[in-house]
């Protein structure tokens, strides 16, 4: 969110030592994006290793286990309208969520990369005509853009992957535009022209590698989106579909038990809250770590 | 001035335009399509479809279908409804009202809470109000808003029965004191984010001016601390706000769709989930130009206020 949340460590010392090390101590100071990384460390290992040592199967319906309440029985947290196990479910839906986020991440910031280096690149015409085709898409309010993606292809994970990666890409495009904009004007970028490297050379070889920084810090938060829309999408009844377990889709069924099941309602919205604030977290430390004027303040 | 109006406008007007192209490509170009509904019903031969197609002007080329669906929202004839016949444009205006009374509600909210936050938070930095505020920000813009909905509902309609549990008011009962009754839940819920928002930008807002020169001159002459923030430093910080203001508009609108969803509000957001769930393109296509016209008005309104309000700012 801001520049200053953690205080900066400064001093003499520090100075002489190398950028990558003080970037490195500025994260691990940075106490909320530690505590973001060990959750998500958690979360991951949980949701891989978890169900395997949970004695329930998600899928394994129980009549006569229907809405046990978290902490009373050998269901440790619970049993949904079904009778299935919520701990069980809750890790499968792990692993789902958070499948998507990163893979969401991945080809949004594989394609906001490219629109955005080739804006930025060669400007003009290309460039801002890319741009406003960004500007344009950013105009449309996101969920409803999602919804009108998802209400189209038949739900899946790779679909509702896509759509998300879709609607998430042009942040990174305006950032990365924004950075090779600016390093094109550098000697070093005007070096490499005048000495003929072609242009995809000086785009990817020489601007990139410089701007990865701001790339990292939008990636981290676009993996917090992407977790955050598909619980969007699937709460609404247009992403993973039943009886697959998201966490989004958890909370669909959950309302009409608020009065009689509380906890089928409020244990899936903690995890989505869990990891989205996590990996807002990391973003948001990356983003004071890597940035080098932050020792300065 | 008047020269960036009207530069503004026609950025706003070609934006509008590639706007209306992706719309219009993203329902026409991918599987389903506007005779899906048909398809399905049983009954229906290929001849009827084909027939059908040919009656909605489907068979013709999408540049030729584009350019004339293009004159037409021009002109206000946004097509009818699948489902009752009646113009989309009529639709959408029915429901605009209840959408507009949340997002208006809810960004009071997030003035005033996010306003005061963002105020204390830049005043006493670093302090442990400070601290545990940023942290509370940044939490809430990671909790999902239809989860929020539900812990609200929980717990002040269920365990408190403080609020009624959706819905805007009960038929037959129209009283204004039982209409802002309803509207408490959902505000709440919608204004989270908002407020999140506000209360950073509004710090960051703050900051900026507390280090200016003539805050500090203000101070040297010997005016008093309060009269220093309220007259020199928030009057000044509160006008960058007006472009948060404009650019929070998208947000607002998908934050809608989810409160609507789950407080039962009948509007926009709920009218868009049901028409896609009855496959009514026309309200569909009707509401995504239409909201994506709405963040463009807000976006340029905000910048036209902004330059009314801040002289500092000639732009040639």
């Amino acid at each position: 969110m801001t520049a200053d949340t953690a205080i900066a460590p400064h001093g003499g010392q520090t100075l002489r030592r190398s950028t990558r090390y003080r970037t490195l101590r500025r994260f691990t100071r940075h106490r909320l994006a530690m505590f973001g990384l060990v959750v998500i460390v958690l979360l991951v290992m949980a949701c891989a290793i978890g169900p395997s040592l949970v004695p329930f199967d998600q899928f394994q319906l129980n009549m006569r286990a229907r809405f046990r309440e978290p902490f009373a029985t050998v269901h440790i947290l619970g049993t949904d309208e079904l009778g299935r196990d919520l701990l069980a479910r809750l890790l499968m839906a792990g692993r789902i969520s958070l499948t998507i986020g990163f893979a969401a991440m991945v080809i949004a910031v594989t394609v906001g990369t490219i629109v955005g280096t080739i804006a930025g690149f060669y400007g003009g015409a290309i460039g801002s005509a890319l741009m406003r085709f960004v500007d344009a898409v950013l105009c449309f309010p996101t969920i409803f853009l999602l919804l009108t993606l998802a209400a189209l292809v038949s739900p899946s994970i790779l679909t509702i992957t896509l759509i998300i990666a879709l609607t998430a890409w042009m942040e990174v495009a305006r950032v990365v535009q924004g950075q090779i904009r600016a390093l094109r004007e550098r000697d070093f970028a005007v070096a490499a022209e005048a000495m003929g490297a072609p242009d995809r050379w000086i785009m990817f070889k020489e601007l990139l590698p410089n701007a990865v920084a701001p790339i990292v810090v939008a990636a981290t938060l676009i993996i917090a989106r992407g977790i955050l829309l598909e619980s969007y999408v699937s709460y609404l009844g247009y992403g993973i579909q039943p009886p697959v377990a998201s966490w989004g889709n958890m909370l669909e069924k959950a309302q009409q038990y608020l009065t009689t099941a509380p906890w089928l309602a409020l244990l899936p919205g903690l995890m989505i809250t869990l990891a989205v604030a996590s990996f807002n977290f990391l973003g948001d430390g990356l983003r004071d770590a890597l940035d080098p004027r932050s020792d300065l303040t | 001035m008047s020269s960036f109006l009207t530069r503004r406008l026609i950025q706003s007007l070609i934006l509008l335009w590639i706007v209306s192209m992706i719309g219009f490509a993203l329902l026409h170009l991918t599987p389903g399509g506007p005779l899906s509904q048909f398809a399905n019903t049983p009954g229906m031969s290929d001849e009827d479809l084909t027939r059908l197609a040919e009656q909605m002007g489907l068979n013709r080329p999408l540049p030729v279908q584009y350019l004339e669906w293009f004159g037409r929202l021009l002109t206000g004839d946004w097509g009818r409804s699948y489902r009752d016949q009646s113009p989309v444009l009529y639709v959408i205006g029915s429901r605009l009202g209840a959408t507009l009374q949340l997002m208006i509600t809810a960004t009071l909210i997030a003035v005033i809470v996010g306003g005061f936050v963002g105020v204390v938070g830049a005043v006493r930095r670093y302090s442990f109000f400070d601290q545990f505020v940023t942290i509370g920000a940044m939490v809430a813009l990671s909790i999902p808003t239809f989860w929020f909905g539900l812990v609200v509902i929980y717990v002040f309609s269920v365990k408190l029965g403080w609020l009624p549990p959706g819905n805007i008011s009960p038929v037959g009962n129209e009283s204004f004191i039982v209409f802002v009754h309803h509207l408490i839940g959902p505000s709440m819920v919608l204004g989270l984010v908002t407020t999140a928002i506000w209360s950073r930008f509004m710090r960051s807002s703050m900051l900026d001016v507390i280090n200016q020169d003539y805050v500090r001159t203000a101070r040297a002459k010997g005016l008093s601390e309060r009269i220093v923030l309220v007259r020199h430093v928030l009057r000044n910080a509160l006008l960058p706000m007006i472009t948060i203001a404009g650019l929070e508009v998208p947000t607002l609108l998908s934050g809608a769709l989810v409160t609507e969803t789950v407080f039962t509000w009948p509007g926009m957001g709920r009218l868009f989930l049901d028409s896609i769930g009855y496959r009514d393109y026309p309200v569909v296509m009707g509401l995504l130009t239409f909201t994506a016209i709405l963040v463009i008005i807000g976006n340029l309104l905000a910048d036209i206020l902004y330059v009314v309000a801040d002289p500092r700012i000639r732009l040639q």
